[in-house]
């Protein structure tokens, strides 16, 4: 390979989610101290020329470097964890590191029962805590309320539900919405119907709630980001989770944006990652494994493909 | 400590359904004989017999007792033989349904069951009616009580000793300005009581009664008119003094002109495997006449020998 080449080679080694760990060894490895220099002072993204005549090493750019080299490593712990560890971990860094209402949602509503009553237990052991008097000794007002709740279900998930309490429910769900949903009474009644009601029982709310005024329910409550990831990690998870994906490698955002690619593939690999697939398929106009090899490198990469393509 | 009475050599499970099997036949019930043998049996063997009963018989013991034995009696009968986490889902469906402002049988299961108890309760409620227990809560209740109620029966409290004194103390300051401003179903009052561990709130009690020289039950009695207070009071009465609440609500179901039995037996009922020795010392203590000398005063019949044998004083 012509040196100009193992340059773009290189940054593109550094660039991106991981780190593409064989190119660097091929590389980097056989050059001799010339051929670094040149590197160095042709990438001025990355080293910056000092007044001391050296070229310095971007501090941030090494940071950042250390996070991509932590992702497999990241990736794979994720994914050998006990599923009621992680997502107590999970929801633990959303609330004390954020906080980060997507990610609560997204973990309390997309898990079974059963699996979010696990995580409770293993939150238990982990922090000494439950995790509802943490979520509401550090989230407040009209997110707190329903948070909490949604931390707290133990939804019913057998078949039966009632079609009329459907149509009433989704029909107090529209004069809601009409009313810009600003008087607290009316509040409660959306945080008590998500809240409370069986999966299969909002499934039914959402059907009514588009008969009725023909919107989608998660769409008409778009102003409110939070209650529309609720909606839509509740009836139907493949949507929510394809648009976090999408946001994510198209590079929009930063911090948790970068790591919902792991989040996603790990959490989902068991679940519905097949149909998030295609989603996002219809959604992109690229594969998931297309975008993947594009934007990731090395090991991180190849763990991610081997996970998609179970 | 239990007060249940199981005998050293307990029939075999196919001799007791035999018996309560023939304690139904013919003319009229053989109560004494049902007594005899149900109210001396734990929750396995009454499990065990139940199951036994549907194999032998293609019955559900359940309903048989049902057909067979009426009133106070067959409640009490019916409420003991349920396994009890069945039992808990029946009473707070029951609560749920018909549903009064100084209803406390929410507050009651939810906050004197361990966090596991609660959430086996929540399961036998799925089981049973086909739907949550928190969802059904919610819709049935409404402004403050809501509140308070459906976080509590939602909870799963951590359920270790550990206490956080800072917390304790900054959280019995917030309690005591809230009860002082009278926001009593303040959002932090309703965070420290739904969300805490019971370890936690009777450290904050403590603090609480350490800083500012009342008990917080004694701060919570100065409003009558509040229909709310009631049901925060009992809130804390549950979760940290369990056995002086249950105290209390069989003398006034006792004194009560005509007794309340519902309430009797509910206690009796869903204390007699748990704690209910210690109930009944508390009640001769506070009242000074044993708990059975005023169950025989108030009640009568096959009712009353039931509840003195769940008490363990029937010499059997």
């Amino acid at each position: 390979m012509a040196v100009a080449d193992e340059f773009g080679v290189l940054t593109k080694a550094f660039t991106g989610l991981g780190v593409d760990e064989k190119s660097l060894i091929s590389i980097l490895g056989k050059w001799h101290p010339e051929h670094k220099q040149s590197f160095r002072k042709t990438t001025c993204d990355i080293f910056i020329e000092d007044e001391r005549q050296f070229e310095r090493w971007d501090d941030r750019h090494v940071q950042k470097l250390q996070q991509e080299f932590l992702r497999f490593k990241d990736a794979v712990v994720l994914w050998t964890m006990h599923p009621w560890e992680r997502d107590a971990r999970l929801l633990r860094e959303a609330v004390y590191k954020g906080p980060n209402y997507g990610i609560l949602v997204e973990t309390a509503c997309t898990r079974s029962s059963e699996e979010l009553l696990g995580a409770r237990r293993a939150y238990h052991s982990l922090f000494e805590h439950s995790i509802e008097e943490d979520i509401a000794f550090h989230i407040h007002g009209f997110e707190k309320k329903l948070l909490v709740g949604l931390v707290s279900a133990y939804r019913y998930e057998g078949p039966k539900y009632s079609e009329e309490v459907a149509k009433s429910e989704a029909k107090i769900l529209k004069n809601v919405i009409k009313d810009g949903a600003k008087k607290l009474h009316e509040e409660e009644e959306i945080v008590r119907i998500l809240t409370t009601r069986s999966k299969l029982h909002l499934k039914a709310v959402f059907k009514h709630y588009k008969e009725t005024s023909g919107n989608y329910l998660d769409e008409d409550l778009g102003d409110q980001l939070i209650l529309k990831q609720t909606v839509q990690c509740l009836c139907k998870p493949e949507t929510y989770f394809t648009e976090v994906l999408d946001v994510s490698l198209k590079g929009i955002g930063h911090g948790f944006a970068k790591e919902a690619l792991t989040r996603v593939i790990v959490t989902r690999a068991d679940v519905d990652l097949k149909l998030i697939k295609e989603e996002y398929h219809q959604l992109s106009g690229v594969t998931l494994s297309h975008k993947n090899e594009e934007i990731a490198n090395g090991n991180f990469k190849d763990f991610m493909l081997t996970l998609i393509a179970r | 400590m239990s007060t249940l009475i199981v005998p050293p050599h307990v029939p075999s499970v196919a001799e007791d359904c035999e018996q309560l099997h023939k304690a139904f036949e013919g003319w009229g019930t053989n109560e004494r004989l049902i007594i005899s043998i149900l109210a001396h049996r734990n929750a396995g063997q009454r499990k065990a017999i139940r199951h036994a009963y549907a194999e032998t018989y293609g019955k559900d013991l359940l309903k048989d007792l049902d057909k067979e034995l009426s009133s106070d009696f067959e409640r009490l009968v019916l409420l003991w033989t349920l396994d009890p986490p069945e039992r808990d889902a029946v009473l707070t469906d029951e609560a749920t349904k018909k549903w009064t402002k100084s209803n406390q049988v929410l507050v009651e299961i939810a906050c004197t069951r361990p966090s596991k108890g609660l959430i086996l309760v929540r399961e036998a409620y799925h089981s049973r009616f086909k739907r949550s227990l928190e969802e059904d809560v919610a819709y049935h209740t409404t402004g403050d009580f809501r509140k308070l109620l459906l976080p509590l029966v939602s909870s799963y409290r951590y359920e270790g000793d550990e206490v956080n004194l800072r917390l304790a103390k900054s959280e019995a300051k917030i309690l005591h300005e809230k009860i002082k401003g009278k926001h009593y179903s303040d959002d932090d009052v309703i965070r420290i009581v739904a969300t805490r561990s019971k370890a936690q709130v009777n450290a904050t009690l403590n603090e609480y009664k350490n800083e500012f020289g009342n008990d917080i039950i004694k701060d919570l009695e100065h409003d009558d008119d509040n229909e709310f207070l009631p049901i925060l009071k009992a809130t804390f009465e549950c979760l940290v003094y369990p056995e002086n609440y249950f105290e209390k609500v069989l003398r006034e179901a006792i004194n009560k002109r005509g007794t309340d039995e519902g309430a009797l037996t509910r206690v009796v009922a869903t204390r007699a495997e748990v704690d209910l020795k210690i109930i009944k010392d508390l009640y001769h203590k506070r009242n000074s006449v044993p708990l059975h000398r005023a169950i025989v005063k108030d009640t009568h019949g096959d009712y009353e020998k039931m509840l003195v044998a769940l008490i363990g004083e029937d010499d059997a």
